[in-house]
């Protein structure tokens, strides 16, 4: 079983993408599960959300302390969140950021993989104005999954909410997004 | 179908399938988005049932309730300080015989004000003479939904049903739900037969009647006797909602690696599942313990809870609630369950998750652990994960 925690701010979307990498999840035939971490929420304020994802039947209801992977969708939250919190020494920490790996390790001191995904200049050259959808891409690249099922349901999923231009350019940004993470896998 | 969706779209998904006459729901946290589904299935056409937006809790089941006695398939969904507004009503629906449906994301009561998880709202309407159901997952809530239609409407029962499932735990979160073919699921509803409907006005009726001492004590009577129709009616529904699902529903509760089990934990709603995990841990370090998840709670299968907890050297009782100044109720459930068996196992109450407090694998392996250096059955609440 794969554990993924996201953190981002309330209305950046984190726990949208968080739902739609289930959604995902289960097109390639896994079991899942989505949940965010429901708080005094209000627009801006820090937010979790999270994923689990296994081959067997996912029966635990807790929460999850352990991740594999840590995705960060607002590079400010690495100061006030301690997003590595409970990561495993052995997985990934994904961040939206310009910056480096190295300069994310300084900052944060984390001494496993370190991808930086720069999200915010996706969103901009894109059009979406949303950083969410890049990551989930960077998220599909690191987890192996097949780009054409990932694809084929955030079609899906976002169809029904977006029109056609504004779909195009969410696709564009989570190609982005993968294309910047693929090559490293979580074992 | 499998899909990936919420707790709350699942029941929505069911509520959609039994397509009741009338939907009277007032939102509230965490189980509003029942209500915006369905709000939405009838603005888009795909039911034709009569959504009444209410007032309050009060007026949403006070409006089950004539809607129900007019003759009509009838459902709701409410939680937390909505239920206990709706629980003088719930007696009143209990009472009447009327077959509503009610969903029940369970939700702390104030005060303090909180939003999350535990069964004090499920525990307040104990004694109401609604059945209760507890659901562990999203495929759970909304396989029950439709048997609990079944129930309710069947005609050696006619009592409302409520289907609990943990607030945001099961409601918030996406899971794998396998979802029954409209067609499917329809033929297992089947047709309502409303019974004395009001609105049949070639054969008038009263419904709510006084009744002095005379009568009420025979009527209540009669009452417990429809409750305790439910057990029978229950697994006939499961046997056949089994067959149409593929999933195995048989028997009051689940018993998980139970049957040779020295040490077992009795938990209701999602942490169950989690409970399973510790069991497997544990199994595979050779400890010998086991999980009962009673599904249906009221009325309480209480023979075959202690034919099943016989044989155990000790039991763990997990409440989700306080019952101030006395044990939890589900641990009185299970005491009262086993005082007349000749081999009673060590009974420990535990409680846990108030108020969404979270209840890790880690914790209920303590509990296991815990159990063998527990010598005798005390009346001493203990609680998992608290800050003492």
């Amino acid at each position: 079983m794969k554990e993924i925690r996201w953190h981002g701010r309330g209305g950046q979307g984190a726990k949208t993408v968080s739902q739609i990498l289930a959604q995902i999840n289960l097109r390639e035939g896994k079991h899942v599960q989505a949940f965010p971490e429901y708080g005094p929420e209000r627009s801006g304020a820090p937010v979790r959300a999270y994923n689990r994802i296994s081959d067997a039947e996912i029966r635990v209801h807790s929460g999850v302390y352990e991740p594999d992977i840590v995705v960060v969708i607002d590079e400010t939250l690495l100061d006030s969140e301690n997003p590595t919190e409970g990561l495993k020494p052995n997985g990934v920490l994904l961040v939206n950021s310009a910056c480096s790996p190295e300069e994310i390790r300084a900052r944060t001191g984390f001494s496993g993989r370190i991808i930086t995904v720069d999200g915010d200049r996706i969103a901009k050259e894109t059009g979406t104005g949303f950083a969410n959808v890049p990551m989930l891409g960077a998220v599909v690249a690191v987890l192996g999954t097949d780009y054409a099922v990932a694809e084929a349901e955030l079609r899906e999923a976002l169809g029904g909410r977006l029109g056609a231009e504004v779909l195009n350019k969410n696709l564009q940004a989570f190609r982005a997004g993968y294309e910047a993470a693929k090559g490293v896998t979580v074992g | 179908m499998r899909k990936a969706i919420t707790g709350h779209k699942a029941v929505a998904e069911a509520m959609r399938q039994i397509e009741p006459d009338v939907v009277a729901v007032y939102p509230i946290t965490p189980q509003s988005e029942i209500a915006e589904y369905y709000a939405e299935y009838v603005h888009d056409g795909l039911v034709r049932t009569e959504l009444i937006p209410v007032e309050s809790e009060h007026s949403a089941l006070s409006a089950c309730v004539g809607a129900a006695a007019a003759g009509g398939r009838v459902m709701t969904a409410t939680a937390s300080q909505g239920l206990a507004l709706m629980v003088e009503v719930l007696y009143i629906a209990a009472g009447l015989r009327l077959p509503i449906v009610m969903a029940l994301a369970n939700r702390s009561l104030s005060a303090p004000i909180n939003i999350h998880c535990d069964h004090s709202d499920a525990y307040l309407a104990r004694d109401s003479g609604a059945v209760q159901i507890f659901a562990e997952s999203a495929q759970e809530a909304y396989d029950y939904t439709l048997m609990a239609q079944r129930l309710a409407e069947d005609m050696r029962v006619r009592l409302p049903v409520i289907v609990n499932l943990d607030g945001f735990t099961l409601t918030h979160s996406v899971q794998v739900v396998d979802v029954l073919s409209d067609e499917v699921a329809r033929n297992f509803v089947g047709e309502f037969k409303p019974i004395y409907p009001l609105l049949d006005v070639e054969r008038p009726v009263t419904w709510g009647p006084f009744a002095m001492p005379d009568y009420y004590f025979e009527l209540k009577r009669a009452q417990q006797a429809a409750i305790e129709a439910v057990p029978a009616v229950f697994l006939e529904i499961q046997r056949e909602f089994s067959r149409i699902c593929g999933r195995d529903y048989h028997g009051f509760f689940e018993a998980y690696r139970l049957d040779d089990a020295d040490y077992v934990m009795v938990v209701l709603g999602s942490t169950a599942g989690t409970a399973k995990v510790a069991v497997d841990e544990l199994r595979a370090q050779g400890m010998k313990v086991g999980l009962l998840k009673p599904w249906l709670w009221r009325p309480f299968p209480i023979r075959e809870v202690a034919e099943a907890l016989s044989r155990a050297k000790a039991v763990a009782v997990l409440d989700r609630a306080i019952s101030f100044g006395t044990m939890g109720a589900l641990y009185e459930d299970i005491a009262t369950a086993l005082y007349p068996s000749p081999r009673r196992p060590v009974l420990v109450n535990y409680v846990y998750g108030l108020g969404g407090r979270d209840t890790a694998v880690l914790d209920l392996v303590k509990v296991f652990q815990e159990l063998p250096t527990i010598k005798a059955t005390e009346p001493v609440l203990r609680y998992i994960g608290l800050r003492e």
